[in-house]
């Protein structure tokens, strides 16, 4: 039976996050598109910051998956443009990013609250965190220090 | 066999991007594991990660503009010290912290309005690729910025060290806005605005910036030149390519 686009999706649901296991790569929003033709594949994926080294293994994390699943005539193609911007995470990821201890991007430029105790009283303690797209801050109620999910 | 400049001034204008990122990133990433605080180690590692992940987008497009068959990799690693179109400014050791987020902000304060108007290029692929840089320049340039002003405006020593930064620097500064044949050229073809457009702009960036970091102005408009157009570089560079390069020069190949 040949493969459809709604299960490749459906199987990329299923790649974690290398640096945050708790989204999919389909949440960051970096999958931008899928396409099916005979038994070939071809998934798009847009960067998320130009240098951040987790991009190679979410690509390697694709191709493993896929093929787990029996897809082995499979190309990844890269699309930078429109820039990837943190407003393609879903719904589902923000909720996921704060359970997780992640504060999820605001448009405003910080975070709204701590992801621990839900304070409004924060800190920026430095612009960049644990990885490129987030930044440290830390809460003045419970001083527990957080990652918060920059917004691009 | 590759295209000169005079062939492809398209060609040497992505070298100019390209190696922008890629002598900075190279120089932040030396900060590496030595920064003065944890946080700042971590900044400046991202920092330069950004750098060079634009250096791929805009060595990569060189490579495919130059038909030759040279990767980004090609062009990173296999090129001698007068293939570099970097400016003087980038390749320069870092001196102390003051003096690397010094030249930091004098280039973001250039970089910002540079890929903004850029985004506008008659060329698609120049455009997508200053889109893309411009997110990351935005954040380099707010964080640049307030450090300059948190130094500038700080201690006795912090404020001295700054001062000597700037005069450090100054020279090396105007370099971007010396248009040659090739603005003129990239500019003809709608590809990007002529640098010298951009010097108001970047000034009155500068001047808003160190007026609240306490520090002055130089006098004087001499600037160095010769990085870009790749005339004449410093001592600094060959130093420098011999560390980046070592591993490409003495392993021809390699990879991991």
């Amino acid at each position: 039976m040949p493969v459809t686009e709604a299960q490749i999706w459906d199987w990329l649901e299923g790649v974690p996050d290398p640096e945050i296991p708790v989204i999919s790569v389909v949440d960051l929003g970096v999958i931008r598109d899928v396409s099916v033709s005979g038994d070939a594949v071809t998934v798009t994926v847009t960067p998320t910051y130009s240098g951040c080294p987790a991009m190679a293994v979410i690509s390697m994390d694709i191709e493993t998956a896929l093929a787990t699943n029996g897809i082995v005539n499979l190309q990844i193609q890269t699309r930078i443009a429109p820039p990837w911007t943190t407003d393609w995470l879903s719904e589902k990821a923000r909720t996921r990013l704060e359970e997780f201890g992640i504060a999820p991007p605001q448009p405003a430029g910080g975070p709204t609250r701590c992801p621990h105790c839900k304070s409004d009283r924060l800190e920026k303690i430095s612009q960049f965190g644990s990885t490129p797209c987030k930044a440290q801050w830390r809460c003045q109620d419970c001083l527990e220090p957080f990652d918060y999910f920059k917004c691009i | 066999m590759t295209v000169s400049a005079a062939e492809s001034p398209l060609f040497e204008f992505l070298l100019r991007q390209g190696d922008n990122a890629l002598v900075l990133g190279h120089r932040t990433s030396e900060w590496c594991g030595v920064a003065p605080v944890l946080e700042e180690d971590i900044a400046l590692a991202n920092m330069a990660l950004d750098l060079i992940g634009q250096t791929q987008l805009w060595l990569g497009y060189a490579g495919e503009v130059e038909g030759a068959g040279r990767t980004a990799d090609d062009l990173a690693f296999l090129r001698e010290v007068y293939d570099y179109r970097n400016l003087l400014m980038l390749e320069v050791p870092n001196g102390d912290f003051g003096r690397t987020q010094m030249r930091q902000f004098l280039f973001d304060a250039f970089q910002v309005p540079w890929l903004t108007r850029l985004q506008d290029s008659k060329n698609t692929r120049v455009a997508e690729i200053a889109a893309k840089c411009l997110k990351e320049a935005l954040y380099h340039l707010d964080r640049s910025s307030h450090t300059v002003i948190a130094l500038g405006d700080g201690t006795e020593e912090s404020n001295r060290r700054m001062t000597d930064a700037l005069t450090f620097l100054w020279p090396y500064s105007g370099e971007v806005f010396k248009d040659d044949a090739t603005d003129n050229a990239m500019a003809e073809a709608g590809v990007a605005p002529l640098p010298s457009d951009l010097h108001s702009v970047w000034l009155e960036t500068v001047e808003r910036v160190l007026t609240e970091a306490c520090l002055t102005l130089p006098e004087g408009a001499f600037a160095q030149s010769g990085g870009r157009t790749g005339f004449r570089h410093t001592e600094h560079l060959g130093h420098m390519l011999a560390v980046m390069q070592t591993l490409q020069r003495s392993y021809p190949g390699a990879t991991w």
